[in-house]
C-alpha cells in the first residue's frame, strides 16, 4: 500500500519535472483572440498604409504615390481639421486634468453629500455621447437655448455657441469635458486615497497651509493619476468623432472639423483613398504626440 | 466655524452640481413629458399635462417599430460581444501572466497599439465585404470583440498576476490537466474582474455610435444609438419625441449605474494608481 503511493507520487513528480513549466499554460489559448484581432484590426491597419497611396473605389485601386497626403496638407479645410484636432485634444485633456483634480480634492475632503456629488459627476460618463450631444445642441441654441435664456435674465447676451465659427469647436470641447470629467475625477480619487496619510501628518507638524499641502504633497504624489488622465483624454480627444458629429457635423462650414470627421466625410463622398490617408495621418499624429508624452510623464515619475 | 466649513462648502457644491449636472437631465425628462407644441419652445419649464406615454408609444412604433428592432440588435450585439470578449481575454490574460515566453513583449506592444491606434475604417469595410460580413450583426460583433480585446486583456492579466502560481502547481500535482487548471481553478477565481469587464464593456458597446455607423448600415440593422441619429432628421421639430428617445436609451446605462457603480469605477480606474 505504502509502496504504491510512493511509486505513483514519484511517477507523477517525474512527469511534472519532465514537462517544462511553460507547457502547463497552453500557448494556443491566445489563438482565437489573436486571429480576430489580426484579421479585423491589424490587417486593415497595415493595408491602410498601402491604400492611402492610391485612388481607390473598393473594387480597384490606382497607385498615385503621396498625392492624397499632399492634398491633405494643401486643402485649407483639411489642414484646419488637423489643427482643430490638436486644439480639441489639448483643451479637453487640460480642462479634465484641472477640473478633475479639483473635484477629486473636494470629494475626498469631509464635505457633506459626498456620495451624491460623486454619482452626479460620474453619471454622464455612462450616458450615450450622441444623446448628450443632441441635448446640448438644444441647450446651446443662440436664441431659444436654455443657456442663453438664463444669461439673458442677468442681462448678458450669450454668444452663438455652435453657430459662431470661432467658438463652435470650443463649445463642443466644453460638452466633452462635461461628459468626461467624471472619469478623470474617479481616477484622481483613486490616486488621492492611495497617498499615505503620513505625508499629510508630517506636513501638519511642519505647519503647512492647505495650499502648501496641495502643492507639495497632493500634486506630486498623484502624478501617476495625472499621467493616466492626460494620456487617456488626450488619445480620446484626438480620436473624437461622435460628439462633433452629433453637435456640429464639423460646421459651421469646416470650423469644427477634426481629422475623424474628415475621414467620415471623405468616406461618405466616396474618396476612399483620401479617407484612408486621413486615417494614416491620425495614426501618425497620435503616435508622434502620445509616445513622447507618455515617455515624459513616466520619466518624471521615475525621478521621485 | 471650522466645523461648519464642510457644511457650507457642501451646500455650495450641491447647488453648483445641481445646475451643471442635474438640470440637463431634468431638461431631458421634462421634454419627454411635454406635448409637441410645448416642447417646440425648448425652454426649461414644467410640463403641462402628462404626455410621456403617448410620446413613448409614438417613438416605439414609428418607422415600423424600428425602436424594437434596434433594441433587439443592440442587445444581441452587446451580449454576444461581451461574452466572447470575457472568455477570449481571460484566456490570453492567463497565458500572458503565466508564461514567460519571448513573444510576450511583441504581444504587449500590439495590445498597447490597439488602445491607441484608431481603426482604419475603409480598409476594414473592404475586408468585411470580402468576408461577406459587411452590414451583418456577425461582422459587427467580431469588430467590437477585436476593438475591445486590448482593454479586457489588460484587466485580466493584471488580476491573474495577483493569483499565486502555487495554486496552479498544487492543481497539477493533484493531477489536473492544463485545461482544468484554467477552467476549473483559475476561471472561478476571476469572477470580480469578470464582473468589471462585463459592466464596463457592455456600457461601451451599447453606447457605441461610430462603429455601427460605419460597419452596420441600413434601417433593419439599426442599433439604439443610430435610432437617435435617424429620428433627429425625421422629427425635425418634434423635440418631445427626440427627447423621449434620448430618455429611453439612457435607461439601460442608468440601471447599470445603480447596480454596478462600484465595479464600473474599479474597471475604469484600473492601473491609475500603479500607472
Amino acid at each position: 500500500m505504502s509502496v504504491t503511493t510512493a511509486d505513483s507520487a514519484g511517477a507523477l513528480q517525474t512527469t511534472v519535472r519532465k514537462k517544462p513549466i511553460q507547457a502547463r499554460y497552453p500557448g494556443w489559448f491566445i489563438l482565437p483572440a489573436a486571429v480576430i484581432y489580426s484579421v479585423l484590426f491589424l490587417a486593415p491597419t497595415v493595408s491602410s498604409l498601402y491604400f492611402s497611396l492610391t485612388r481607390w473605389t473598393l473594387f480597384d485601386s490606382v497607385f498615385i504615390g503621396f498625392e492624397n497626403f499632399a492634398q491633405f496638407f494643401r486643402e485649407p479645410f483639411l489642414v484646419q481639421g488637423l489643427i482643430n484636432t490638436v486644439i480639441y485634444a489639448v483643451v479637453t485633456s487640460g480642462m479634465k486634468v484641472v477640473i478633475g483634480m479639483a473635484f477629486a480634492v473636494l470629494l475626498t475632503s469631509n464635505i457633506v453629500a459626498r456620495g451624491y456629488l460623486r454619482s452626479v459627476v460620474f453619471f454622464p460618463v455612462l450616458v450615450s455621447t450622441v444623446g448628450v450631444g443632441i441635448t446640448f445642441t438644444v441647450l446651446m441654441h443662440p436664441t431659444q437655448g436654455m443657456i442663453n435664456e438664463t444669461l439673458a435674465l442677468f442681462g448678458i447676451k450669450g454668444p452663438g455657441w455652435l453657430t459662431n465659427p470661432s467658438l463652435a469647436l470650443y463649445s463642443v470641447a466644453l460638452v466633452d469635458v462635461w461628459k468626461g470629467v467624471g472619469l478623470a475625477t474617479v481616477i484622481y480619487i483613486a490616486g488621492l486615497v492611495a497617498i499615505p496619510r503620513d505625508y499629510y501628518e508630517a506636513a501638519r507638524i511642519d505647519g503647512a497651509t492647505p495650499w502648501q499641502n496641495f502643492w507639495y504633497v497632493t500634486l506630486p504624489l498623484s502624478r501617476p493619476a495625472t499621467a493616466t488622465v492626460i494620456i487617456l483624454s488626450f488619445i480620446g480627444g484626438l480620436r473624437t468623432f461622435d460628439l462633433i458629429w452629433a453637435m456640429t457635423k464639423g460646421g459651421p462650414g469646416f470650423a469644427s472639423d477634426t481629422v475623424a470627421s474628415v475621414i467620415y466625410k471623405q468616406y461618405q463622398a466616396g474618396f476612399y483613398g483620401l479617407s484612408t490617408a486621413g486615417n494614416v495621418v491620425l495614426f501618425v499624429l497620435i503616435a508622434v504626440l502620445v509616445i513622447p508624452l507618455t515617455m515624459i510623464l513616466n520619466r518624471r515619475r521615475g525621478h521621485e | 466655524m471650522k466645523k461648519q466649513l464642510p457644511l457650507i462648502s457642501g451646500i455650495a457644491a450641491i447647488t453648483v452640481s445641481f445646475f451643471v449636472f442635474v438640470i440637463p437631465f431634468l431638461f431631458i425628462i421634462f421634454m419627454a413629458f411635454k406635448d409637441r407644441r410645448q416642447a417646440a419652445s425648448r425652454d426649461f419649464s414644467w410640463p403641462e399635462g402628462f404626455h410621456l406615454w403617448e410620446n413613448l408609444v409614438e417613438v416605439v412604433t414609428t418607422r415600423n417599430w424600428m425602436m424594437i428592432t434596434a433594441f433587439v440588435n443592440s442587445s444581441i450585439l452587446t451580449v454576444v460581444s461581451v461574452t466572447l470578449l470575457v472568455v477570449l481575454a481571460a484566456m490570453v490574460g492567463f497565458v500572458l501572466a503565466r508564461r514567460d515566453a519571448k513573444w510576450n513583449g511583441p504581444i504587449e506592444f500590439l495590445i498597447l497599439a490597439g488602445l491607441m491606434i484608431p481603426p482604419a475604417v475603409v480598409p476594414t469595410i473592404w475586408l468585411l465585404q470580402g468576408l461577406k460580413l459587411f452590414g451583418t450583426l456577425h461582422g459587427m460583433i467580431l469588430i467590437e470583440v477585436a476593438y475591445n480585446l486590448p482593454f479586457s486583456i489588460i484587466l485580466y492579466r493584471a488580476f491573474i498576476a495577483t493569483i499565486p502560481r502555487e495554486l496552479d502547481e498544487a492543481a497539477i500535482i493533484d493531477g489536473a490537466r492544463p485545461l482544468d487548471v484554467f477552467f476549473r481553478v483559475i476561471l472561478p477565481l476571476l469572477w470580480p474582474v469578470t464582473v468589471t469587464n462585463i459592466v464596463v464593456q457592455s456600457v461601451g458597446i451599447f453606447n457605441d455610435f461610430t462603429n455601427p455607423l460605419y460597419y452596420l448600415p441600413g434601417a433593419n440593422n439599426a442599433t439604439v444609438q443610430l435610432t437617435l441619429y435617424n429620428f433627429q432628421s425625421q422629427f425635425n421639430t418634434a423635440y418631445n419625441l427626440l427627447f423621449t428617445n434620448i430618455l429611453l436609451i439612457t435607461i439601460p446605462p442608468l440601471l447599470v449605474f445603480l447596480f454596478f457603480n462600484r465595479q464600473i469605477v474599479a474597471g475604469m480606474t484600473a492601473g491609475a494608481v500603479k500607472g
